[in-house]
């Protein structure tokens, strides 16, 4: 398995080996599909959207609905305003959604297609909203399409139109499962806090099987929701790759005041999470939750001599692994390689969203680990670290399963893509709850490893 | 249940009326007493329609080029391309040196704003270097998409800088995403450049066993063509290369000295096919080992083409040695799917290939198309001179190549080889349509729309059909199954495959999940008591 890496590490600058991100639409598409009666449009030549397409259903394992512009050779030169115009129009006669969200690829963006002009010349049916984002794939990555798509809304819908601010929070959950959303809710309806989330994909990449399909479900946040985040008191962001440009555009256009905080996995961030809404909001925590926190230290404290000490390569979305290393050190884990393949700004332009390699170095160094961070890299890299510094776990995406097979290293699938599994985006990473379940995969997989490699004398009924 | 041109109106009815001028020339209901039903394909996706299709780089690079192992590709592009492209076809792949099988590999020059804005050529030299350095491919090829039209890299120049400084071939292909209307254009691209560069570039002038032969348009998937090449072999054959799946650029370069090339997927490799005819003198034979009677009848036709008794003996022998092996087993699952129905809708050659094993497990396929596949796909070569190039598909080059030389033989004697293609479907293909019974639907580009309306008309019992379709149509209760990555199961081809395929249809039928779609509270009565309205007339 992955035979021909080698362990000597060389200096390149050529492009991309085995990569750790992908292209900024899908982020868009996945985005869009958090809006009810949204169907996503990409802007390009139709390659892109049946690959995203593909590549979102392998990973919810539900229909993935977008249309194309299907550019040819011809409007690849000319421009692409007759394609859009024409989508447009059968979009809406044929399948009859409430919002089109059009994103664009490398393609429309080299060419320079100016899309709020094509938009206003397109025939919209009465009552129905087209909005956009600019997505080019030659910047960041598909976390960068997804914080682009979010901010689309915020420019097109979010309006404030009330004299004082509702009592009220916008939460951005960032690029992560419905079943994450779902958890963040959860908590926020337990803490008595009225919210709109948006995007919210919870309800349309995890529907229920009805025997009846639905090409717009149930799930999504409502084109009212969203006009209504600019009468918001507070905008939190959850995770600053994916949704703090969002929040920074609400406070701009509607004076929304933004929070951006980690995304909430591992037992501080979501202490940080719930403790940004008391303040906030001025609420006390509700027992249940202070319960469901006092558990999941409860199993920390159980459980703690099966993680203390272990090294960890991590790799995924800079939101989702900042997150997750600090619930490692939190562990007393060692996380020695972090790796992102989202460049360290993010990819939006003018705007720092995050600092990715000094955020994690921190982390590492306060808890005295040493350890390799890197935005911006590649898995052959991150294979080639472990070879010169193994690993006893490796948590990532599913293309991560090739290193775990050729290292023979217990592996722990976290983030986006998850292809080869199910189950996964229909529960939380997120808050107490998603943080016990991430403690029982990863004891699963380090206790499946003992018993695996245990000597019949040393194989034990009880750990 | 049937369907007629009324109800066909009815549903392109919807449609805005240029979009259902248009649909109307891609969908056809079979009529067997016309001599010939004229389809419209490969034309431009309509806006907006939800097509299935993808590009031609998918079609290059994921399809043609990806499957060889020995050869590191390298798209030049922006991050997505290479990505959604990096083993997500199960273009299956062994190779004695795993240290020189790179299929597991995703190489992407990952172009940045700069690059768009300055060009990516030095960038794409120093990735060849890189690559050169750490990997020692056998051969290189470099995959153009969309931007790098546009902004003008000269890939050309890079290959062929690449090809002085390292000494081995590097190949560029124009394959950017808006060539052509779909993935059809990229296998063309493919073609041109492994016969102008690969093909032939061996030094082999006769073949290293008897019958040799070449498999043409089979891409591995799920081991297919291992299980072909398992058979092939136990009757006597040589198999010098597959195109392309667990193919190499090694075996590739000596393809030329085959007696037969057998042709699987017409539409991706027909011209590779075509010129091997005219440039070496090799006619190629349509083949489908699909389905246990098309197998056989495959086998049989490659025996005739040889007209060796003892390969005839042979080949009957292990036809014979199969079916009593594949018989029995397809007997318990015909019990189950027999009388049922299946709508086919595969890429570009499975829409037809799958019609034969279905039947054979006593199904009839009542729908069947294709994304990209063209007219004499459809309709037969006979087709071809007929089909005019329009403005979206003349700017894919035709390769013209002449006979060579020096290794030019006909492998055939012109005379028999008439005699041969009174027999045998040699360098000819009939087409999907001509195996379909009438008041059978035939679709070019099915998109979502329809699908969803052909599927309330018409009720199959399976849809076979890619990931996109999937569990739309399976949350309708109606089981799905892909047909291009066999729901990560397979083989399906050849005897062995034939079963397997069997096997996972009959489960998806007899799947217990089915049952749990209707809540207990939906179908039993919601309360328990006496009505004591109007319902009794004696009290």
């Amino acid at each position: 398995m992955l035979d021909c890496t080698p362990k000597e590490i060389k200096e390149r600058t050529g492009g991309v080996i085995n990569p750790a991100k992908t292209c900024q639409p899908i982020g868009a598409m996945y985005a869009a599909l958090g809006i009810h009666r949204c169907l996503p449009h990409s802007h390009g030549s139709q390659g892109c959207c049946s690959y995203h397409r593909m590549h979102l259903s392998r990973h919810f394992r539900d229909p993935i609905m977008a249309s194309s512009s299907s550019f040819t050779e011809g409007s690849s030169v000319f421009g692409g305003g007759a394609n859009l115009k024409t989508a447009i129009k059968n979009v809406f006669a044929i399948y009859n959604p409430d919002v089109m969200a059009v994103h664009t690829t490398c393609l429309s963006e080299t060419i320079g297609d100016d899309l709020p002009t094509i938009i206003k010349g397109a025939e919209i049916p009465e009552g129905k909203v087209v909005i956009h984002a600019n997505t080019p794939s030659y910047q960041g990555s598909h976390i960068t399409g997804f914080s682009n798509m979010v901010k689309g809304m915020v420019n097109y819908l979010s309006t404030a139109s009330l004299e004082t601010k509702k009592e009220q929070v916008n939460i951005i959950p960032g690029f992560v499962n419905p079943g994450d959303m779902r958890e963040i809710k959860r908590i926020l309806k337990v803490m008595g806090i009225k919210f709109i989330m948006f995007p919210d994909t919870s309800g349309v990449v995890d529907s229920p099987m009805t025997g009846k399909y639905e090409m717009f479900p149930k799930g999504g946040t409502t084109l009212a929701e969203l006009r209504d985040t600019g009468n918001s008191k507070v905008t939190i962001a959850l995770g600053s790759y994916a949704s703090g440009d969002a929040a920074y555009q609400l406070e701009r256009k509607c004076q929304v005041q933004p929070l951006i905080i980690k995304t909430p996995i591992g037992i501080k961030a979501s202490d940080e999470f719930l403790m940004a809404l008391m303040n906030k909001f001025t609420v006390d925590i509700p027992p249940e939750l202070a319960e469901e926190r006092g558990q999941l230290v409860d199993i920390m404290t159980d459980t703690h001599f099966h993680f203390h000490g272990k090294k960890v390569a991590i790799f995924g979305d800079p939101d989702i692994v900042i997150a997750m290393t600090e619930f490692l050190l939190s562990l007393g884990m060692k996380p020695i390689h972090v790796l992102t393949g989202t460049p360290a700004t993010g990819g939006a332009i003018g705007h720092t969203v995050g600092n990715f390699e000094q955020e994690v170095g921190e982390m590492l160094k306060q808890a005295g680990v040493a350890g390799r961070v890197k935005a911006a890299g590649d898995l052959f890299e991150l294979h080639q670290w472990i070879k010169n510094e193994p690993v006893d776990l490796l948590i990532g995406n599913t293309y991560g399963k090739y290193i775990a097979k050729a290292e023979d290293i217990p592996f722990v699938r976290l983030g986006f893509p998850i292809l080869d599994r199910s189950v996964h985006s229909y529960l939380p990473v997120v808050g107490y709850k998603g943080a016990m379940r991430l403690l029982e995969m990863i004891s699963n997989a380090l206790l499946d490893r003992a018993d695996r490699d245990a000597k019949d004398q040393d194989f034990e009924l009880v750990m | 249940m049937a369907i007629n041109e009324k109800v066909l109106d009815e549903i392109l009815s919807q449609y805005p009326t240029k979009v259902k001028k248009n649909r109307k020339k891609h969908i056809i209901i079979k009529d067997p007493n016309q001599a010939r039903q004229e389809i419209e394909a490969n034309t431009r996706t309509i806006p907006g329609i939800i097509t299935n299709r993808g590009c031609a780089y998918a079609g290059c690079k994921g399809v043609v080029l990806g499957p060889l192992k020995d050869v590191v590709h390298i798209t030049h592009g922006p991050i997505g391309c290479g990505y959604y492209s990096w083993l997500t076809r199960r273009n299956k792949a062994a190779s004695s040196d795993p240290t020189k099988n790179f299929i597991s590999y995703c190489f992407s020059t990952d172009m940045q704003e700069s690059d768009i804005v300055f060009g990516g050529e030095k960038k794409l030299a120093r990735m060849i270097d890189e690559v050169m350095e750490i990997f020692k491919p056998n051969a290189i090829t470099i995959s153009a998409t969309c931007p790098v039209g546009l902004i003008g890299d000269d890939l050309g120049a890079v290959a062929k800088a690449a090809e002085q400084k390292h000494g081995i071939t590097v190949m560029h292909f124009n394959c950017e995403g808006y060539k052509g209307v779909s993935q059809s254009a990229g296998h063309h691209i493919a073609n041109n450049t492994l016969m102008e560069r690969v093909i032939g570039a061996g030094e082999l002038e006769a073949a290293p066993g008897r019958y040799p032969i070449n498999i043409l348009g089979e891409y591995n998937i799920g081991g297919d063509s291992w299980e072909i090449e398992r058979i092939l072999r136990e009757i006597g054959y040589t198999v010098l290369s597959v195109m392309t799946g667990d193919g190499s650029y090694e075996e590739l370069k000596n393809a030329h000295v085959a007696e037969l090339n057998l042709v699987q997927c017409h539409r991706s490799i027909n011209y590779i096919a075509e010129m091997l005819e005219t440039k070496y003198g090799t006619p190629w034979l349509k083949v489908n080992f699909i389905g246990i009677q098309s197998t056989i009848d495959s086998l049989r036709n490659m025996a005739i083409y040889f007209g060796d008794p003892e390969l005839t003996r042979r080949t009957e022998e292990v036809i014979a040695k199969e079916l009593a092996e594949v018989e029995p087993v397809m007997e318990q699952y015909k019990k189950i799917c027999q009388g049922k129905t299946a709508f086919c809708f595969v890429g570009g050659s499975r829409g037809h290939h799958y019609q034969g094993l279905f039947a054979e497990l006593g199904m009839e396929t009542v729908l069947a198309g294709y994304e990209f596949a063209h007219r004499d796909d459809y309709e037969g070569r006979d087709v071809l001179p007929q089909i005019k190039l329009d403005a979206d598909n003349k700017n894919i080059p035709e390769l013209h190549v002449e006979p060579d030389q020096r290794r030019f033989k006909l492998k055939v004697p012109r005379e028999r080889m008439e005699e041969l293609k009174k027999k045998i479907p040699l360098s000819y293909y009939a087409g999907m349509m001509v195996d379909m019974k009438g008041g059978h639907v035939v679709v070019d580009d099915l998109n979502h729309y329809e699908t969803e309306q052909f599927i309330k008309l018409l009720k199959p019992d399976i849809f076979a059909s890619g990931i996109k379709d999937k569990y739309v149509v399976q949350k309708m209760g109606i089981p799905a199954k892909q047909l291009h990555s066999y729901d990560y199961s397979g083989p399906y081809a050849g005897f062995k495959g034939a079963v397997k395929f069997a096997e996972d249809i009959t489960m998806s039928f007899i799947s217990p999940t089915w049952n749990f779609i209707t809540p207990p509270w939906k179908n039993q009565p919601i309360l328990e008591g006496e009505i004591v309205e109007g319902g009794c007339s004696t009290c």
